[in-house]
C-alpha cells in the first residue's frame, strides 16, 4: 500500500497508522519518545518530592492548606474525559469514519481547553489569594515547574490537533495522516497518565499532609 | 532524474549541505563540526598544560583559567566526542544493517543542527562577557554563585544541542529496529551496530534528566525560581543527582560506540570471526543497563551514607566484569588471526592496555572508603583521561582512518597515519600516566596553580610535553587529511580488502540511494560469507525498482536558528528591555517553521529503475 492511494471503507487497513514504513518508523519513534518524557517527568517528579513544603519561613504556604480537592477533581474529569473522547476518535479513524473522528477530536480538544483553563484560574487563584509563586519558595518553584510543565505539554498537544484537524478538513483520511492523527492521540494519553500521577502525588499527597 | 551525477558550484554545494537529509551528508556534517570543536578543545588543553608547565606561572590568569578548564571538559563531551560518534554512527551504521537512509531523515538534519547552533552558542560565550566557570560538572553551589552570563550559555547552549543529540538517538533506534535488510536479524548486527544501538538506547534515557537539571539551572539563574538557593528552601544536591543521572550513562554513551569501532576493527584485521559474538553483545547490554546504576559514585563525598555508598561501590565493581568479557574477547579475536597492522589496527591494541588502566583505577575510585582519599584529586583526571581518550578519542582516530576511504572514496596515507598514532600514544601515557602520582601526592583537580618544591614541579612538566606530543599528532593528522583530499586517488568497494560486513559492498563513498537492490544477508559478517564462496558482491533480496527517497528541506536549519534566537533573549532578558522580545520572536520561529513542516505534505520523490540502470558506473549493485 501507498500513501498517495484513495480508500473507500471497505479498502480501508486494519492498523492504517501502521501501513508504510513511515508510519512504522513514526509509531515506534513516538513510543521511544514518550520513553523519553517519562523519564523527563520522572525527573520533575523526584525535584517536587525533594522540595514540597521547603519554604523559607513559617508565613510560606504549604500544600496542605493550599490545594482544594473540588477544582482539581473537576480538571481531573475533564481530561480523562478527553482521553477517552480521543480513543473514539482513533476508533472511527480506523473505521474510516473522518467526519465523526473529526467530531471526537473537536470535543477532546473543548476539553483540554477547559482543563487549561481551570488550570490557569487555579494558578491565579494561588498567587493572588496564598502568595504561592514561582519564585516565593523552592516548594513553589518545584510545584510549578511540574505542574506547568504538563499544562505546557497540555496546550502543545492541543496546538497539535487542532493543527491536525484544520490542515486535513478538506481531504479526508490516506496513509499519509493518519499516523500522524495516530500519534497524536497517543500523545494526549500520556499527558493524560502525567496527570493522574501529578492529581495522587502533587494534589492527593499534598492534601495529606 | 539523474541529475545528481552534475558538478556543483560552491553556492550550490553549500546549499546542499545546509538543506541535505542524507545520512551520510549529516555524517559530514557532524565530521566537521565535531573536528573543530574537537581542535578548539584541544587548544584549551593546551592553555591549561602550558599555564600548569611550571609552579607560580602566570600565563592566564586564575578565573581565565576556570572558563579554560570548564570550556575544555564541557567542549569535548557534548561538541566533540558525541558529535564525532554521531559522524560515524550516521556514516556507517545505516550501511551496517542495509538501509537506504536513516529512519528520519528531516530529524536527523533537524538533531544535526540544534547541536551545531547549541555549540556555536556556549562557545559565542568567550565573546560576549566571559565564558562558563564552574567546571563541566557546573556543580549548583558553584554555578549559582558565578557572576556574569557564563553559566547561562551553558545551562541554554546545552539545552539545545542536548535536544538535538536525543532526536538523534531515537532515530538510529527506530532505525535499527525498522530498517534492517532481508536476512539481518539482530544477533547478525555488527557489533558497532549493536553498540549504537545500545548508547542511542542510553541517550532516550540519560539525556531527559540532563534537560530537568538544565531547566533548573535556566529558571534559577534567569527567571527568579529557587531551586538551589538554600535560604529559600532549595536544595543543591539535587543538581547533582540529575547531572549524575545523565553523566555516568553518558561515559558509556562514549564508549560503547568506540567499543563497537575497535571490535569491527579487530575482526577485519585479524581476519578471523569475531571471537564470542553473542557474550560481546549480552556485555554491551549489561553495560548499558548497569550503566544507570551508578551514577552515585560521584557523590560518595556528598555524605548520602554508607548505605548508598555501599550498594553504588559494588554496582560500580560489577561494570568490570562485562568489560572484562570484552577485553578477553578482544584478545580471543586476535589470537591465531592473520593479523595486519594497519593504522586503526595499532589504535586498537594500544586500546587494550590504555583503557585496561583506566579501568583498574576505576575500580579504584569505586571503592568508596578510599574515594575519599582520591577525590577530586589528579588521580580522577588521570582515570577519567584514561578511559576518555584511550577509549573514545583512539575509537574514533581509528575510525576516522578506518572509514575515511567508506566516507570520502580516499585513503588517508598509512605512513602519515601511523606516525599520528606513535606520537599520539607515546604523548598520551606521558601526559597522563604522571597525572595519577600527581594526585596520591596531593594534588588537587582544577587548580590554576601550584607552589614550587612540593614535589609536583617534574611530573606537571612531564604532563605538559606529552600533550605537546598529542597536539603534534593531530596536526600530522590534519596534515594527512588536507594531503590526501588534494590527491584525492580514488578507491573501490573495500579499500581495506579485508571488509566483512555489508559496507564494504558497495562504492566508497556510496550512491546517494546506498544499495541499488537491497541485500540478502545470510549471517554474521555477510560479504565475507559472500567473499569464502568466492563472490565479490551481495546477493540481492529484491528485484530492481524504483527508490523512494526523502525531500531535502531548510526546515532543520530554520527551527534550530529559532532556539538559538530565542536562548539570547533568555539570557538577556534582565538586562534589556528588548530581551523578551527576543526571545518571543526565537520561539516563534521555531513554532511556525514546526508547523510549515506539519501543514506541507513531504512526499519524497522516486528515482526510477531506468535511471538506476543508467546508473551502472556507479555501482550500488546491492
Amino acid at each position: 500500500m501507498h500513501v498517495e492511494d484513495k480508500f473507500t471503507a471497505e479498502t480501508w487497513p486494519a492498523a492504517p497508522e501502521k501501513q508504510t514504513l513511515e508510519g512504522k518508523n513514526k509509531f515506534l519513534g513516538f513510543w521511544l519518545f514518550l520513553g523519553g518524557e517519562t523519564v523527563l517527568f520522572a525527573s520533575l517528579f523526584a525535584t517536587y518530592l525533594a522540595l514540597k513544603d521547603k519554604v523559607p519561613n513559617a508565613e510560606h504556604t504549604l500544600a496542605k492548606d493550599l490545594f482544594e480537592l473540588p477544582i482539581v477533581f473537576v480538571a481531573t474529569m475533564l481530561l480523562l474525559t478527553s482521553s477517552l473522547t480521543s480513543v473514539y476518535a482513533m476508533y472511527h479513524m480506523k473505521n474510516f469514519n473522518f467526519k465523526k473522528m473529526q467530531l471526537w477530536l473537536g470535543l477532546t480538544v473543548l476539553l483540554g481547553f477547559a482543563f487549561l483553563l481551570l488550570e490557569i484560574y487555579e494558578f491565579n487563584h494561588y498567587v493572588h489569594e496564598y502568595h504561592h509563586t514561582f519564585t516565593s519558595s523552592a516548594f513553589g518553584s518545584a510545584f510549578y515547574t511540574l505542574v506547568g510543565f504538563h499544562g505546557g505539554h497540555v496546550a502543545f498537544g492541543l496546538l497539535w490537533i487542532v493543527t491536525l484537524m484544520v490542515r486535513n478538513a478538506k481531504r479526508g483520511l490516506d496513509l499519509y495522516n493518519a499516523p500522524k492523527f495516530y500519534v497524536a492521540s497517543l500523545y494526549w494519553h500520556f499527558i493524560d497518565v502525567v496527570w493522574v500521577f501529578i492529581f495522587t502525588v502533587v494534589y492527593l499527597m499534598g492534601m495529606v499532609g | 532524474m539523474s541529475t545528481y551525477a552534475q558538478k556543483k558550484g560552491f553556492g550550490a554545494t553549500v546549499w546542499d549541505y545546509l538543506t541535505t537529509v542524507d545520512h551520510k551528508k549529516i555524517a559530514i556534517l557532524y565530521l566537521i563540526a565535531g573536528g573543530l570543536f574537537f581542535v578548539l578543545g584541544g587548544l584549551e588543553a593546551m592553555f591549561i598544560r602550558i599555564q600548569l608547565a611550571v609552579p607560580n606561572n602566570d600565563f592566564v590568569s586564575a578565573g581565565l583559567y576556570n572558563e579554560i578548564l570548564t570550556m575544555h571538559g564541557t567542549t569535548m563531551i557534548f561538541l566533540a566526542a558525541m558529535p564525532l560518534l554521531f559522524a560515524f554512527m550516521n556514516a556507517i551504521m545505516p550501511l551496517q544493517i542495509g538501509a537506504r537512509d536513516v529512519a528520519f531523515p528531516f530529524v536527523n538534519a533537524l538533531g544535526f543542527w540544534l547541536f551545531f547552533f547549541g555549540g556555536i552558542f556556549l562557545n559565542l560565550s568567550w565573546f560576549l562577557g566571559g565564558a562558563p566557570d564552574a567546571g563541566w560538572t557546573s556543580y549548583a553551589s558553584l554555578s549559582m554563585a558565578s557572576e556574569g552570563h557564563g553559566i547561562d550559555f551553558y545551562a541554554l547552549g546545552l539545552q539545545i544541542s542536548g535536544a538535538g543529540t536525543l532526536m538523534g538517538g531515537i532515530n538510529f533506534l527506530v532505525t535499527i529496529i525498522n530498517m534492517r535488510a532481508p536476512g539481518m536479524t539482530y544477533m547478525r548486527m555488527p557489533l558497532f551496530t549493536w553498540s549504537t544501538f545500545v548508547a542511542s538506547a542510553l541517550i532516550l534515557f540519560a539525556f531527559p534528566p540532563l534537560t530537568v537539571g538544565l531547566f533548573l539551572l535556566i529558571f534559577d539563574r534567569m527567571f527568579g525560581s529557587n531551586f538551589f538557593d538554600v535560604a529559600n528552601g532549595g536544595n543543591t544536591v539535587i543538581w547533582e543527582h540529575l547531572f549524575w543521572i545523565f553523566g555516568h550513562p553518558e561515559v558509556y554513551i562514549l564508549v560503547l560506540p568506540a567499543f563497537g569501532i575497535f571490535s569491527e576493527i579487530f575482526a577485519t584485521f585479524s581476519r578471523k570471526r569475531l571471537f564470542g559474538y553473542s557474550s560481546m553483545v549480552f556485555a554491551t547490554v549489561l553495560i548499558g543497563f548497569l550503566g544507570f546504576m551508578v551514577w552515585a559514585h560521584h557523590m560518595f563525598t556528598t555524605g548520602l551514607g554508607p548505605i548508598a555508598n555501599a550498594i553504588f561501590a559494588v554496582a560500580t565493581m560489577a561494570i568490570a566484569v562485562p568489560t572484562g568479557i570484552k577485553i578477553f574477547n578482544w584478545l580471543f579475536t586476535m589470537w591465531g588471526g592473520s593479523i595486519k597492522f594497519t593504522t586503526p589496527m595499532l589504535y586498537a591494541v594500544a586500546f587494550i592496555p590504555s583503557f585496561v588502566g583506566g579501568g583498574v583505577t576505576g575500580v579504584m575510585l569505586a571503592s568508596a572508603a578510599a574515594d575519599y582519599q582520591y577525590h577530586d584529586s589528579y588521580f580522577v583526571v588521570a582515570h577519567f583521561h584514561y578511559v576518555i581518550v584511550g577509549g573514545v578519542v583512539f575509537g574514533l582516530l581509528a575510525a576516522t582512518h578506518f572509514y575515511w576511504p567508506k566516507m570520502f572514496g580516499t585513503m588517508l596515507n598509512e605512513t602519515l597515519g601511523k606516525i599520528t598514532f606513535w606520537l599520539f600514544l607515546i604523548g598520551f601515557h606521558l601526559t597522563f600516566f604522571i597525572q595519577h602520582f600527581l594526585g596520591l601526592m596531593g594534588m588537587p583537580r582544577r587548580i590554576f596553580t601550584f607552589l614550587p618544591n612540593q614535589g609536583l614541579d617534574a611530573g606537571n612538566l612531564i604532563s605538559t610535553v606529552g600533550a605537546f606530543f598529542m597536539a603534534i599528532a593531530t596536526l600530522i593528522l590534519l596534515y594527512n587529511i588536507v594531503v590526501t583530499s588534494v590527491k584525492n586517488e580514488k578507491v573501490g568497494n573495500d579499500p581495506w580488502e579485508d571488509g566483512r560486513t555489508l559496507e564494504w559492498a558497495i562504492p566508497s563513498p556510496p550512491p546517494f540511494y546506498n544499495f541499488k537492490q537491497l541485500p540478502l544477508v545470510r549471517g554474521l559478517d555477510p560479504l565475507w560469507i559472500e567473499k569464502m564462496e568466492g563472490k565479490k558482491t551481495m546477493t540481492p533480496a529484491e528485484p530492481l525498482g524504483d527508490i523512494h527517497m526523502p525531500n531535502n528541506s531548510f526546515t532543520p536549519f530554520m527551527i534550530s536558528l529559532g532556539l538559538f534566537v530565542a536562548a539570547f533573549g533568555a539570557l538577556y532578558r534582565e538586562d534589556y528591555h528588548w530581551g523578551v522580545m527576543v526571545l518571543i520572536a526565537g520561539l516563534g520561529i521555531t513554532l511556525l517553521s514546526m508547523f510549515v513542516r506539519s501543514v506541507k505534505d513531504d512526499h519524497g520523490f522516486h528515482i526510477h529503475k531506468e535511471d538506476l540502470l543508467n546508473d551502472d558506473d556507479k555501482g550500488g549493485k546491492a
